[in-house]
């Protein structure tokens, strides 16, 4: 397995370590409810640095990336990032990731650990007049989240993050290190990604528990990293995206900008908004006691209707919460649906996304 | 991790206390600590049978779904209510408020393939290696 420069530091604090798409990860330090909860209401600290990082460079970098995302890159100035999508020839989901404009010839992206390699075939497949770099081995990433996130981060940066909005980014130092710092995350709270060296990623990660241990910061692993961006409905590459999934049956249709022009699957996806999808992601709550689990079955009337494809007991909720794929006339909001669980079909509802939002209802 | 010696353990990281021809049975210390937090459980009801070494419940954290399996045969004369709205009890304390099922022993024989506290721990210093 693949080590983060934070191994150590992972094991010393206690970590559990697992093999995530081939890394050796820390799972949870003590209970990744302690974890999820902390990120909730105070911050959390993780290691995301077995993400992949892709330069594409040169004249045509702002056309090629425009041509191989599904969202509008033109649409960035400098400094600024978007969620978008890789796609196929035929409109399935290649990787979701986030695509960083640092110039106009300079665009950044971070993909899925999982997907990295691919990534960048694909990539290096239909960019033209542009170079693409896999520069994963340049960066290791840090994730601070929750709502002291940014008073923790204030304290070890001349940055001022009053002024980089949701999803902008700025090179400066954190704690005396150059780093790039984007106002991005994964875990339905305000928070920070911070891009560095892989040499200043275990004096970065001490800094910032340091700095934030007044406020209660604690180090989070990827269990409470599921747990949040599931209450947060964010999707999963593997659970709710794949290949054969178009944006709008997972409801990414906001993240296509059809009007944009041409761009790699347009014509796929213009055909399947046509026809209308085959079926559609929903999540549903538990009414009663247990657990559901990708896989699962979902049951509408007693008619299997689809199934699970990222379930949870919601931290934050208390009950049984899940996404999944049924037909569309199953999906609305409301519908009473059922979770196969071991034989026994356990009552569930139909609700608006996302689950949590932070700040309160 | 503790493995108190006035009880008896299986081979499924069960515990046993055993009070004549009541058994009260739980999970240890090592099977908590590898689930993790618990967040769901599943008992039988009073007056179930249960059959040795065949699951009578589960157990399931954020990340796993683990069976309790019954260490000895017999019937269920009680069953911890409190669990169900309080599955943090098995992490916090597995061999007392985390208690899961009281059994009536059907067959007291069953009660000599059950390890002892010393032999438990061995044999979960072997799992881990």
């Amino acid at each position: 397995m693949k080590r983060t420069p934070l191994n150590a530091t992972h094991r010393a604090l206690g970590a559990r370590m697992v093999d995530f798409a081939g890394w050796e990860m820390p799972v949870q330090y003590r209970s990744i409810i302690d974890e999820h909860t902390a990120v909730r209401t105070r911050a959390g600290l993780f290691d995301v640095s077995h993400m992949g990082e892709v330069d594409v460079r040169g004249a045509g970098a702002l056309a090629a990336c425009q041509y191989v995302t599904a969202n509008d890159v033109g649409r960035l100035q400098d400094g600024q990032a978007q969620y978008t999508l890789l796609l196929t020839p035929d409109g399935g989901v290649v990787d979701d990731v986030l695509v960083h404009r640092r110039a106009a010839d300079h665009f950044f992206f971070c993909v899925n650990a999982s997907n990295r390699e691919r990534d960048v075939d694909h990539l290096r497949a239909h960019v033209r007049g542009a170079e693409v770099i896999d520069r994963s081995d340049d960066y290791a990433l840090l994730a601070l989240q929750g709502p002291r996130a940014t008073a923790i981060l204030a304290r070890l940066t001349p940055v001022h993050l009053a002024h980089i909005r949701r999803f902008a980014f700025a090179d400066d130092e954190v704690a005396g290190r150059r780093a790039m710092v984007a106002h991005t995350g994964y875990t339905g709270e305000d928070g920070w990604e911070l891009y560095c060296a892989p040499g200043d990623a275990a004096a970065l990660w001490d800094a910032i528990l340091a700095a934030g241990q007044a406020d209660g910061i604690a180090p989070a692993g990827l269990g409470a990293r599921d747990t949040l961006r599931l209450e947060a409905a964010l999707p999963l590459y593997g659970h709710e995206l794949d290949e054969n999934t178009t944006p709008f049956e997972a409801g990414l249709g906001w993240v296509v900008r059809m009007e944009k022009g041409d761009f790699l699957g347009r014509a796929a996806l213009a055909v399947h908004r046509e026809r209308g999808p085959r079926r559609s992601l929903v999540g549903v709550v538990l009414g009663e006691a247990g657990v559901p689990r990708a896989g699962y079955r979902l049951l509408c009337d007693g008619k299997p209707v689809g199934a699970v494809t990222s379930g949870t007991m919601s931290p934050t909720l208390g009950k049984g919460i899940a996404l999944g794929y049924v037909e569309p006339t199953a999906s609305g909001v409301g519908t009473t649906l059922a979770v196969e669980i071991r034989g026994r079909a356990v009552a569930a509802q139909v609700v608006r996304l996302p689950f949590y939002r932070s700040g309160g209802a | 991790m503790e493995f108190p010696d006035d009880l008896k353990y299986t081979r499924e990281h069960e515990w046993l206390l055993l009070e004549g021809t009541v058994a009260t049975v739980g999970i240890t210390a090592f099977a908590e600590q590898q689930l993790g937090d618990v967040v769901f459980i599943e008992l039988p009801a009073v007056g179930d049978k249960v059959v040795k070494d065949e699951a009578m419940g589960v157990v399931e954290s954020v990340k796993a779904v683990s069976d309790v399996y019954a260490p000895v045969s017999g019937t269920v004369l009680e069953v911890n209510d409190d669990l169900p709205e309080n599955t943090e009890l098995v992490n916090e304390d597995p061999y007392g408020d985390g208690w899961m099922v009281k059994i009536e022993i059907s067959d007291p024989t069953d009660l000599d393939e059950l390890m002892t506290a010393a032999e438990y721990e061995a044999y979960v210093a072997e799992q881990q290696e």
